[in-house]
């Protein structure tokens, strides 16, 4: 059984008179410690999956279950214990006026989790921050630096799946090395699940085993690692979203 | 024909604890044709871009030996000079739309304002420039984006109006900070192809900073690389991923390939030397 099944999502939002249809009937399943990637143009959908599953977009049909069970509303601390998300912009996703530590402890607080100092300090270490910035506001940290903050974060409850969107698309070539880098890392030594949103193929290619390819909140076409390097793909969007890639190919 | 001209420009912050050079001796000079300007963030190229508009506040100061634009002196002209280059003559896209475009405006009443208060052109007719701009751009929705607020827009919708805002009144020179940045490929694509176009057709000269040295590559004529203020290394952009200085390289060597072995990506040594 996959620990994430996705059956026929759909999520509506009502804006005034009109109707948006963000994600219309997608499914998707992601085993246990895989890691799955969601490509497409801005608007198709893909963050909206990941907001729907963690319970920060309204699913309006289907439904989502994580570990055989269908998700609940509102979202239990099971859940989040289970359950996290790291966004795009560190810049907007950490408050401004609480410091690293606070940033940190809250989740720990609010499941009352104890030892609350020590665990502070792992985390930080494990992301390969200097204990030195516990005690920093987000301002003082670069880019690359409060992306690691935010991924700690999203480890303090020691979860078994990550959500990410688009993790390392604010931040330059060297320090999304670095960050994919470290996700990699915590991923082997954790033995977590990613579901992934990107609109670089060269990084879902790099970190994922299988993508799923949006267009206007529908799924176009899932694709594994090897159909994807190996251009073997069946729809023609599919196939122009690689093509404006080509320049992301081994050679050249 | 050179249409900007720059000898050793300075970029100095006077900060508490001494001056701080952004900006150390860059020289170029630009033609009708595209200019990358790669590095990674502090690098300087931004700061870069916006001394060519004297877009920098105090305690920021620019120096240079020489900085002409079509035969005006930018570092003697009055500000009232400026203003009449700023926008016409001379325009910067921004990196962020979120931070660039009035919050509390619609995305119309922005880009027909200029057209308004500088152009004096009626509403009907700044109405429809407006649209044409949007659609130029390729906004599938122009009306609908016209009513809309910043907010209610993705991030590479609002990367396209500012495109669209700032083609609107026809520049020489444009300057695009990161306008890529936000969006993704198929769309990144399309706007560097509009781009293209108005280098082609109408002659302007474009200056495009990105960390993003594979487009660069593919996009640009010429690509500068800046290192801690300096350019280390100018290349012809079709030669840029044969690249010689070890810094160009390390950025080049760090992004994620399809089809690549999935293994740590290499990090990028750094060297005091180069900033010298």
């Amino acid at each position: 059984m996959a620990l994430i099944e996705i059956d026929t999502l759909s999520v509506t939002f009502d804006a005034g008179d009109r109707r948006v249809r963000a994600v219309q009937e997608v499914s998707l399943n992601v085993d246990a410690k895989a890691s799955f990637g969601l490509v497409g143009e801005s608007g198709s959908g893909k963050s909206t999956i990941l907001r729907a599953i963690c319970g920060l977009a309204p699913i309006t049909g289907g439904q989502v279950r994580i570990g055989g069970e269908v998700v609940k509303s509102p979202r239990s601390k099971a859940f989040s214990a289970q359950v996290q998300m790291v966004f795009q912009d560190p810049y907007a996703s950490l408050h401004p006026r609480h410091t690293i530590d606070r940033t940190l402890s809250e989740p720990l607080a609010i499941h009352g989790i104890g030892d609350t100092d020590a665990r502070v300090m792992a985390a930080l270490s494990d992301v390969g921050l200097p204990t030195s910035f516990r005690f920093r506001y987000p301002h003082q940290l670069s880019g690359g630096q409060r992306q690691r903050v935010a991924i700690a974060r999203a480890l303090m409850l020691k979860p078994q799946i990550l959500l990410l969107d688009e993790p390392t698309s604010a931040l330059d070539a060297s320090v999304q090395a670095e960050v994919l880098n470290l996700l990699a890392r915590l991923r082997d030594e954790r033995g977590l699940t990613f579901l992934m949103v990107s609109h670089d193929l060269a990084v879902i290619d790099h970190m994922c085993d299988r993508v799923l390819v949006m267009q206007h909140g529908r799924a176009v076409e899932e694709l594994s690692r090897e159909a994807l390097a190996g251009a073997r793909m069946q729809t023609d969007y599919a196939r122009s979203l690689f093509a404006a890639s080509a320049d992301r190919m081994l050679e050249g | 024909m050179t249409l900007l001209r720059v000898r050793n420009l300075r970029v100095t912050f006077d900060t508490e604890t001494g001056p701080v050079e952004a900006v150390r001796g860059v020289s170029f000079d630009l033609g009708r044709e595209r200019l990358g300007i790669v590095g990674e963030s502090g690098s300087g190229k931004t700061m870069t871009g916006r001394s060519m508009l004297r877009l920098i506040r105090p305690p920021g100061r620019i120096e240079a030996d020489e900085m002409r634009f079509d035969g005006i002196d930018i570092l003697a002209a009055s500000e009232t000079q400026m203003r009449a280059l700023r926008g016409p003559r001379m325009a910067m896209v921004m990196q962020d739309p979120k931070y660039s475009l009035n919050p509390v405006m619609r995305v119309g009443a922005q880009l027909m304002e200029g057209l308004r208060q500088r152009d004096r052109v009626g509403r009907v007719e700044a109405h429809a420039k407006a649209v044409a701009a949007l659609n130029a751009v390729q906004i599938r929705d122009p009306e609908r984006v016209m009513e809309a607020y910043p907010h209610e827009l993705s991030g590479g919708m609002g990367q396209r109006v500012m495109i669209a805002m700032m083609l609107i009144p026809n520049p020489d020179l444009l300057i695009a900070d990161e306008p890529t940045s936000a969006l993704d490929v198929t769309v990144q694509a399309e706007v560097l192809s509009i781009l293209d176009a108005l280098v082609r057709d109408r002659g302007m000269g474009l200056i495009f900073i990105s960390h993003d040295l594979r487009l660069v590559a593919r996009f640009c004529d010429r690509v500068l690389v800046m290192y801690k203020g300096r350019v280390v290394e100018e290349v012809a952009a079709r030669d840029l991923l044969k690249a010689r200085h070890p810094y160009t390289q390390g950025l080049l060597n760090c992004l994620p390939r399809i089809g690549g072995n999935r293994g740590p990506l290499p990090g990028l040594d750094r060297d005091a030397e180069w900033a010298r």
